[in-house]
C-alpha cells in the first residue's frame, strides 16, 4: 500500500490540494505503520531482545525505530518487510550505542558485521525461524514475571506482546496515558535491576509462572468483559485483544491443556457479548439472554479449543472446568434445558481442585437446578454456618430463592431483604424487593 | 472487527498456477496459514475446488436457471476465502498483503457483518437469528 499523495489530494474538495493530500496521506501512513506494529512488534522487542539481552532496552529501541518509521514511511512508502525494517533499523541504533559508549568489543562487533552484510533491505527469512517462536514464548514470560506487580505484568504484556500504545492501553484500563507510560518505565525498571534472564521458567516453577502468563490474559479478557468502573459495560475490544495474544500463547505452548482451555473460556464467554446488554446498557443475566444472539460461529471454536484441551490427555484443570461449565451454557437451547447435573459435578471438581465458597455456592445453584431446592439448601445452609460468605449478597439471594421455593416464606422474605441490604447494585436490590414482596402478596 | 479475505484468479491466474510446483504452492499457503494462527487472528478459511465441480444458479429469470462449472463468461473465480479478527482495516490490508498470491490474483477484503450493523427491532432479523439458532442447535446437539 504505497501512498500516492497527490491522487489523494484531487479527491478532497475543501482544503487545498497539496496540503490535503499530504496530511491525509500521511495519517494514512501513520494508519498503516500502526497495523504492521500490532504485527510485527512481539517478534521485532524478542529479536532485539536476544540481540541486547534486555527486554526495557529492547524495546525503548523497537519504539526508536518505530519513529523513524513515521518520518520516512510516508514519503518513501512501507518496506516489503517492514518487520525486518524496523528490526534492522533498531540493531543499527544499539550498535550506535555501544560504539558511543565504547563497549564495541568483539562480540558486538561481529553483530555489528552480520548487520552491514545483510544491508538495508532485509530478506524474507529474517526472523530465525529456529528460535523465535521461543523467544516470543520468553518474552511473554518475562512480561509476566512475578517481581512485578500484576498491573505492570498486564501494561507490559499488552505493550511488548499485544502491540498497543500506552494511549491504548490507557483507554482499555480507564486511567490516564501518564499512569499507563509511568508503569511501563518502572516495569522495564525493575526487570532491568532483578536481572530477569530472557529465558522460559525452569520446570521447577513452569507451572507457576505459566499461570501467571494465564491469569494476566484472563485479567485482561475481563477488563473488558466486567468493567469493575466505567459506564461501558462491555469493551469488547479489551476481551477480543486478550482472545488474541490466548490464542498467540496456546499456539506457542500447544501441549499445555490449561492454555487451550484458557482460549476456550475466553470464546465461550465472549460468544454472549451481544446478548449481554440491553439497548439502554441494563446487564441482562445468563438465563433470560436471548440466546439467538450468541455467536454460534464463536461457540463451535470454543469447542475445538477444548477439545484439543482434552485431546493432550492431561485431564481438567482450573481453566478446563469453567471452560466446561460454560460450554454447557452455550451448547444448552433454554436454561431451562441446560445439564445443571453435569454443571454440578464440574463445580464439585472445581471446588475440590481449589476450594472456594464462591464456587460452592454455584455449585448450590446448579444442584437446585437439576436435583431439587432441598439438597441445594443444605450445600449453602452450610456455607451460611462457616461465615466465610458473610456479606456476600448472592448467599442470602441463593437461599432466599431456594426458601420460596420450598414454601418457607417469611424466611426467605428476611434473606432477600437482606440481600438487597447487602447489593452495591440499585437495579439488583429492586429486583431482589420486589421479589420479597411478591412472596409476602402470595401469603396474604 | 472481522474481515473476509475472498481470494480471486483469472485465466492468466490459473495459467500461472498451472507453471507452479504444487507442493511449492502448498508450502506457501501453509507458511501464510500458519503466520494467522501464530498471530491468534484466524478465524476460518478453506479453499474451493476446480469451478468444473461447481455450478452456477442464475435468478436472472423465474425460475432461476442452474448452469454447471466452468463458467466461459467468467473474468475471475472464487477460489477461497479467509476470515481473520482485527484491529482496523488497515491491520487487514497488511495480513491481505502478505498472502502469497502472484500476477492474475487478487484478494477482494470485505469486512463481515457483526449483529450490530442490522436494525435490531427488525423481524425478519430476529427470525433469521432464531433460525440460525435452531439449525446450529441441532448441530450442536448431535456434536455433545
Amino acid at each position: 500500500m504505497t501512498e500516492t499523495p497527490s491522487k489523494v489530494g484531487a479527491d478532497d474538495a475543501n482544503a487545498p490540494p497539496e496540503r490535503a493530500g499530504r496530511d491525509d496521506a500521511a495519517e494514512r501512513a501513520r494508519r498503516t505503520i500502526a497495523a504492521v506494529w500490532r504485527i510485527e512488534s512481539a517478534r521485532i522487542v524478542a529479536t532485539l531482545t536476544r540481540f541486547v539481552g534486555d527486554v526495557g532496552q529492547a524495546e525503548d529501541l523497537a519504539q526508536e525505530a518505530l519513529v523513524e518509521a513515521l518520518k520516512q514511511w510516508p514519503d518513501e512508502g512501507v518496506p516489503r518487510n517492514p518487520g525486518a525494517w524496523l528490526t534492522a533499523v533498531a540493531k543499527r541504533r544499539a550498535i550506535d550505542g555501544w560504539r558511543r559508549r565504547e563497549r564495541l568489543d568483539e562480540r558486538y562487533a561481529a553483530m555489528a558485521r552480520d548487520l552491514e552484510q545483510q544491508g538495508g533491505e532485509a530478506s524474507d527469512t529474517f526472523w530465525d525461524p529456529d528460535t523465535i517462536d521461543d523467544d516470543i514464548l520468553r518474552l511473554i514470560f518475562v512480561s509476566c514475571h512475578p517481581v512485578l506487580s500484576r498491573e505492570a505484568q498486564i501494561a507490559l504484556t499488552l505493550r511488548i506482546v499485544g502491540g498497543l500504545s500506552s494511549d491504548e492501553i490507557a483507554r482499555a484500563f480507564l486511567v490516564p496515558t501518564a499512569t499507563i507510560q509511568q508503569r511501563i518505565v518502572r516495569a522495564k525498571k525493575t526487570l532491568a535491576a532483578a536481572k530477569v534472564p530472557f529465558e522460559v521458567p525452569e520446570p521447577n516453577e513452569y507451572a507457576e509462572r505459566l499461570g501467571s502468563v494465564l491469569s494476566v490474559l484472563y485479567l485482561i479478557f475481563n477488563e473488558g468483559y466486567l468493567p469493575a468502573s466505567g459506564e461501558q459495560w462491555v469493551r469488547p475490544d479489551v476481551s477480543a485483544e486478550a482472545l488474541r495474544l490466548a490464542r498467540v500463547v496456546a499456539g506457542l505452548m500447544p501441549k499445555e491443556p490449561e492454555a487451550q482451555s484458557l482460549v476456550a473460556l475466553m470464546e465461550f464467554t465472549a460468544s454472549r457479548f451481544a446478548a449481554r446488554t440491553a439497548r439502554d446498557g441494563t446487564p441482562i443475566p445468563l438465563d433470560e439472554q436471548d440466546r439467538s444472539r450468541w455467536d454460534r460461529a464463536q461457540i463451535a471454536r470454543g469447542s475445538a479449543a477444548l477439545a484439543r484441551a482434552d485431546r493432550i490427555g492431561r485431564g481438567r484443570a482450573s481453566y478446563g472446568l469453567q471452560a466446561a461449565i460454560a460450554e454447557c451454557h452455550a451448547v444448552a437451547p433454554t436454561a431451562d434445558e441446560t445439564d445443571w447435573a453435569r454443571i454440578a459435578l464440574l463445580y464439585e471438581a472445581l471446588g475440590r481442585l481449589a476450594p472456594s465458597p464462591v464456587v460452592e455456592l454455584n455449585r448450590a445453584v446448579a444442584v437446585a437446578m437439576s436435583t431439587g431446592p432441598a439438597s441445594a439448601l443444605r450445600i449453602v445452609d452450610e456455607l451460611a454456618v462457616g461465615g466465610r460468605l458473610a456479606g456476600y449478597a448472592p448467599l442470602p439471594a441463593v437461599r432466599g430463592e431456594l426458601l420460596a421455593r420450598l414454601g418457607r416464606t417469611d424466611e426467605a422474605r428476611a434473606e432477600l431483604e437482606l440481600a438487597a441490604r447487602l447489593t452495591g447494585n440499585e437495579r439488583e436490590r429492586a429486583a431482589l424487593l420486589a421479589k420479597a414482596a411478591a412472596l409476602k402478596s402470595s401469603v396474604e | 472487527m472481522k474481515y473476509m479475505l475472498i481470494m480471486r484468479a483469472n485465466d492468466e491466474g490459473y495459467a500461472a498456477y498451472d507453471e507452479l510446483d504444487f507442493t511449492e504452492i502448498i508450502a506457501a499457503m501453509g507458511a501464510y496459514n500458519e503466520s494467522l494462527m501464530k498471530a491468534g487472528v484466524l478465524l476460518a478459511g478453506e479453499g474451493l475446488t476446480d469451478a468444473a465441480e461447481g455450478f452456477v444458479v442464475d435468478f436472472d429469470s423465474t425460475p432461476p436457471v442452474v448452469t454447471d462449472g466452468p463458467y466461459a463468461e467468467a473474468k475471475e473465480l472464487f477460489n477461497g476465502f479467509w476470515i481473520i479478527q482485527v484491529s482496523s482495516k488497515e491491520e487487514a490490508a497488511e495480513w491481505a498483503k502478505r498472502c502469497p498470491l502472484g500476477p492474475g490474483t487478487r484478494l477482494e477484503v470485505r469486512r463481515v457483518t457483526e449483529l450490530e450493523d442490522f436494525p435490531q427491532d427488525n423481524e425478519w432479523i430476529q427470525k433469521e437469528a432464531g433460525w440460525r439458532e435452531e439449525l446450529e442447535g441441532k448441530a450442536a446437539g448431535t456434536n455433545s
